[in-house]
């Protein structure tokens, strides 16, 4: 639903079923709604198939990439005496997405039950929950629910009388971006500097403490229970674009649009809908200039792309971008692009963690650049320079935040090129104070 | 074997390496340099500085090759124009907040930023209009200064620290183009081994606080050595200027200390450029000594020797001698019963985790082992012991302390002094010869773990100064011009193999510069 907003009737509410309402936050509360079923079920089903049915549901990662859920979990070794881990990645900082934040603030044992099904699928006796350290409020609220969900036997050892012992740790981040990206994360969780490890090994050979491990996004894991009591039939079904994208997901919807929030929506809805229907559209007399579709980290779409776009992860490919997160951020034509691709930049730069030359020398140069432009103080010849630093930023460091600062820059300067052009050329006043 | 080898061409070149091998390791064995600034074979790779990108067919990216194990049958293009247009990338990025200071600097000359920039980086600059970033330099240790405007973030000193030095003092600070190396918190950079992060710093950012300014890198002479600290006999490079010894470096040997050598072992060297040296032969004239020829002063050695023929005969040497050194002078004594020993001066040992076996040892000679195998085999105490009823005393460059002086005096044997340096109690000796360090000479020592290697020469010896083997073996020789003599280190080690078991078989150039380990059989063998 769209937190704060009613329900919408073209909604479809499963994960944020009980968003606001405060009596799901606790143990009975849950249960009376539903809750732990789904993980008694999974316990008398076996690993295999539990893996087998979130294959068949098609799930995929939540958290940007769009990777198959089950395959992932097929990763998982199987019989090798080591202790496995699940993470799950609740450090939720891509600018423009705020989905995971609600889904922990008003169901932490829809999260909680989550957990307990993958741990049990891929043998994990413990799991970590990531949680991004700005999120002071989520923080009592877990540790509370997890509290409660200890007392009653459905977190620790032998859960719901079972062979199956399960324990949950909350990790909170010291508040980095990069902590985000899964293998930076599991070094953080370890207590050493965030910073991405290189692939291979992947976490599903050594991961956390060098064990294998399987990293998964908030709302891929609250996802889970639902397949589990409602069957994989049920969520491929829900799908209205292409067959690869199924279920629901939620769309953090900010910017320029009468009622920003949080929307759950079938995967292969229109994305015009979501933004005119859903969200208000724009407020009277502006029209649509851009979106970015998937958090700050993937390229932008035009007012005109927009159009015919579904929110699955096929049609927004298509268009160039991606759907990353389902951070939607909506500009109407007051924005200036420049300044915006500006302010992300200067994001990527603060948050680079350094390792990359590329990365830590590139970002911080972009911003300085944009920088320049904004002022005033442009010359001919800039665009191309960003569009070369851009290529050297792109494909060539250990995770993909230099990638992810580049992507907007590039399809900035793509799309709205007469707005770069109009500050270089004099044409437009200056946006920023001269450097 | 060959079940385990892989081939991959690169650049053109097929090369056959063992299964698993990286490919920057295995482009050097096609003859390829892959520019890299993170990688070091001795430390593990973090794959950070994307220096070593290389273009390897049916990938879609780019890969790094220090990370990027050999696959069979990989066709690598290191100098392809797309792994180039990366590298020079790269290189503009570390560039644009370099301070370009390379006049300055004391890694000019042997800078790998300069290096790479010069073969294959952009002419000019794109990032004219900013002021470059500024830290101040910061004093890391007791030796160690680091610039942060230089460094490029590559983590060698960082890793060293952690995973080889056990000590992880050092970190990278803060994030972003804002980040810089820092010290923990009320730590110093004082690691007995701190030293190699000077030398593994590919730019100019770590620095020797001793080296500073004292010389350009190109205006040095380099001898390849082996550290005359203690008996570890880690590899080194002296290096001199006007033939002034100005540094120690390490120099790679994997059998023995990898890419590294201790802070002790790096200082020790001002000892090889003292200005109170030995430099004429003399001999004793009534109560004076006075200035001789080489002629006179051998016809003088030999004489003595021929004198005291048959009687107990003390040698008190040097560790620091080279194995040439002292089995020749120790020949000289054949024919009589000797007491012969090394002063050995003993000091804490301090291991280096990181590399098992390699360690700052306890004895801080270099040649104890050599002085065993050619019979200076005797506690040092014995050898004290038995001035007493010596006949001759030999002495070869031995640090007498005055106690020790004092009993060489009171023993009243005639001696013969052979010495670098003057020394308070060579003014009783009957002949005083000059002679050579090993900076001086060509020679080898034999560590603890008997393995033989060879010095260089590093600078000449002053005044009439020669080495001790060549005073050996002209006085074995005989008089007049002998053909037999050794005239340079090689031959002086060829002798010695003839009459020596444990050394037989090996030349000075089959040992090339990492040396050879002696057979185990001929452990134990005396003269």
């Amino acid at each position: 639903m769209g937190y704060p907003h009613p329900s919408h009737p073209r909604e479809t509410v499963v994960l944020s079923k009980h968003f606001g309402d405060p009596g799901a936050r606790t143990f009975d509360g849950w249960v009376q709604r539903g809750g732990y079923q789904a993980i008694r079920q999974a316990l008398g089903m076996g690993r295999d198939a539990l893996i087998e049915l979130v294959k068949a549901s098609g799930l995929r990662g939540r958290g940007g990439a769009g990777f198959p859920t089950g395959l992932k979990w097929s990763f998982m070794p199987k019989d090798d005496g080591k202790p496995h881990y699940l993470v799950c990645n609740a450090d939720e900082s891509e600018p423009g997405t705020f989905k995971d934040r609600e889904i922990m603030r008003w169901t932490p044992h829809q999260l909680i039950e989550g957990c307990l099904i993958e741990a049990f699928a891929i043998g994990a006796e413990r799991v970590y929950i990531f949680v991004r350290g700005e999120f002071t409020e989520l923080f009592p609220i877990l540790g509370r629910a997890l509290e409660e969900a200890y007392a009653n036997n459905a977190v620790g050892r032998n859960i719901f009388g079972s062979q199956t012992s399960v324990d949950i740790v909350v990790h909170r981040g010291a508040g980095a971006y990069i902590c985000g990206e899964e293998t930076a994360l599991l070094n953080a969780l370890e207590g050493k500097r965030g910073n991405p490890r290189i692939k291979p090994p992947f976490p599903a050979q050594a991961g956390a403490f060098g064990m294998p491990t399987t990293v998964n996004n908030v709302e891929t894991l609250a996802a889970v229970p639902h397949i589990v009591l409602r069957g994989a039939d049920w969520y491929k079904g829900l799908c209205l674009g292409s067959p690869k994208s199924t279920g629901t997901k939620l769309f953090s919807v900010c910017g320029h649009v009468q009622r920003p929030g949080n929307y759950e929506l079938t995967m292969g809805f229109p994305m015009k809908d979501l933004i005119f229907d859903l969200a208000g559209g724009m407020r009277p007399g502006r029209t649509l200039k851009a979106v970015i579709p998937g958090g700050s980290s993937v390229p932008i779409l035009t007012a005109g792309e927009v159009e015919g776009t579904l929110l699955d992860y096929e049609s927004i490919a298509e268009k160039g971008s991606m759907l990353g997160s389902g951070g939607m951020i909506v500009m109407d034509d007051s924005t200036d692009m420049v300044k915006t691709i500006w302010r992300y930049v200067k994001f990527y730069a603060h948050e680079s963690c350094a390792q990359c030359t590329q990365c830590r020398e590139g970002t911080a140069w972009t911003a300085k650049i944009l920088e320049r432009i904004l002022a005033g103080q442009g010359r001919e010849g800039d665009l191309q320079l960003l569009l070369d630093l851009a290529e050297n930023m792109t494909g060539k460091t250990i995770c993909v935040l230099s990638d992810s600062c580049a992507a907007p820059v590039v399809s900035g300067i793509r799309k709205f090129r007469h707005e770069f052009e109009a500050y270089i050329s004099r044409s437009r006043a200056p946006a920023l104070a001269a450097v | 074997m060959s079940q385990d080898l892989v081939t991959v061409t690169i650049d053109g070149m097929p090369v056959g390496v063992p299964k698993g091998t990286t490919l920057i390791e295995a482009a050097k064995h096609a003859g390829v340099l892959v520019p890299h600034y993170c990688y070091h074979p001795s430390l593990p790779s973090p794959a950070v500085c994307r220096m070593c990108l290389v273009e390897v067919e049916k990938q879609p990216k780019l890969v790094p090759a220090c990370v990027t194990p050999v696959a069979d049958g990989q066709v690598v293009h290191v100098n392809s124009p797309k792994a180039k247009a990366a590298r020079q990338g790269v290189l503009e990025f570390l560039l644009i907040n370099h301070p370009l200071d390379c006049p300055i600097c004391d890694q000019a000359g042997e800078c790998e930023l300069q290096d790479y920039t010069f073969q294959e980086g952009r002419a000019g600059t794109r990032y004219a209009e900013y002021a470059k970033r500024f830290n101040p330099v910061e004093d890391f240790g007791p030796d160690i200064l680091y610039v942060a405007n230089r460094c490029i973030l590559c983590t060698r000193c960082v890793r060293f620290m952690d995973s080889v030095a056990g000590t992880p003092v050092l970190n990278v600070s803060e994030r972003g183009d804002r980040a810089t190396i820092g010290i923990a918190e009320q730590e110093r950079l004082d690691h007995p081994w701190a030293g190699n992060v000077v030398d593994l710093c590919p730019v100019g950012s770590l620095l020797s606080k001793d080296f500073l300014h004292k010389a350009r890198a190109w205006d040095l002479d380099k001898a390849a050595s082996v550290c005359p600290g203690c008996t570890q006999g880690c590899n080194v490079t002296i290096d001199t200027r006007d033939d002034v010894v100005v540094r120690l470096r390490p120099r790679a040997n994997l059998e023995v200390n990898r890419h590294f050598m201790c802070d002790e072992g790096r200082r020790d060297y001002r000892w090889m450029n003292r200005g109170d040296r030995l430099e004429a032969p003399l001999v004793r004239d009534g109560d004076r000594l006075v200035a001789a020829d080489w002629d006179a002063a051998l016809d003088r050695l030999a004489a003595l020797l021929r004198e005291t023929a048959g009687r107990p005969a003390v040698l008190l040497a040097s560790g620091r001698m080279g194995t040439e050194s002292l089995g020749l002078v120790r020949r000289l004594l054949a024919d009589r019963p000797v007491t012969a020993a090394v002063k050995v001066p003993l000091g804490e040992e301090a291991p280096l985790p990181g590399v098992p076996g390699l360690a700052l040892r306890r004895e801080r000679v270099p040649n104890l082992r050599g002085a065993e195998l050619v019979g200076v085999a005797d506690p040092w105490e014995a050898a004290l012991g038995a001035l007493g009823g010596a006949g001759l005393v030999v002495v070869l460059d031995a640090p007498l302390d005055e106690g020790e002086a004092r009993r060489l005096a009171a023993s009243g044997a005639p001696v013969a002094w052979l010495g670098t340096v003057e020394h308070e109690a060579a003014r009783g000796a009957a002949l005083v010869l000059p002679v050579a360090t090993m900076a001086e000479e060509t020679g080898t020592f034999v560590n603890r773990d008997d393995r033989v290697q060879r010095y260089q020469q590093a600078k000449g010896a002053p005044g009439m100064a020669r080495p001790a083997w060549w005073v050996a073996g002209e006085v074995l020789a005989g008089p007049g011009p002998d053909a037999d003599a050794p005239q340079t280190g090689a031959q002086a080690f060829l002798r010695l193999a003839e009459l020596l078991p444990a050394f037989a078989g090996l030349t000075h150039a089959s040992l090339g510069f990492t040396g050879q380990v002696l057979r185990p059989a001929a452990a134990g063998v005396g003269a």
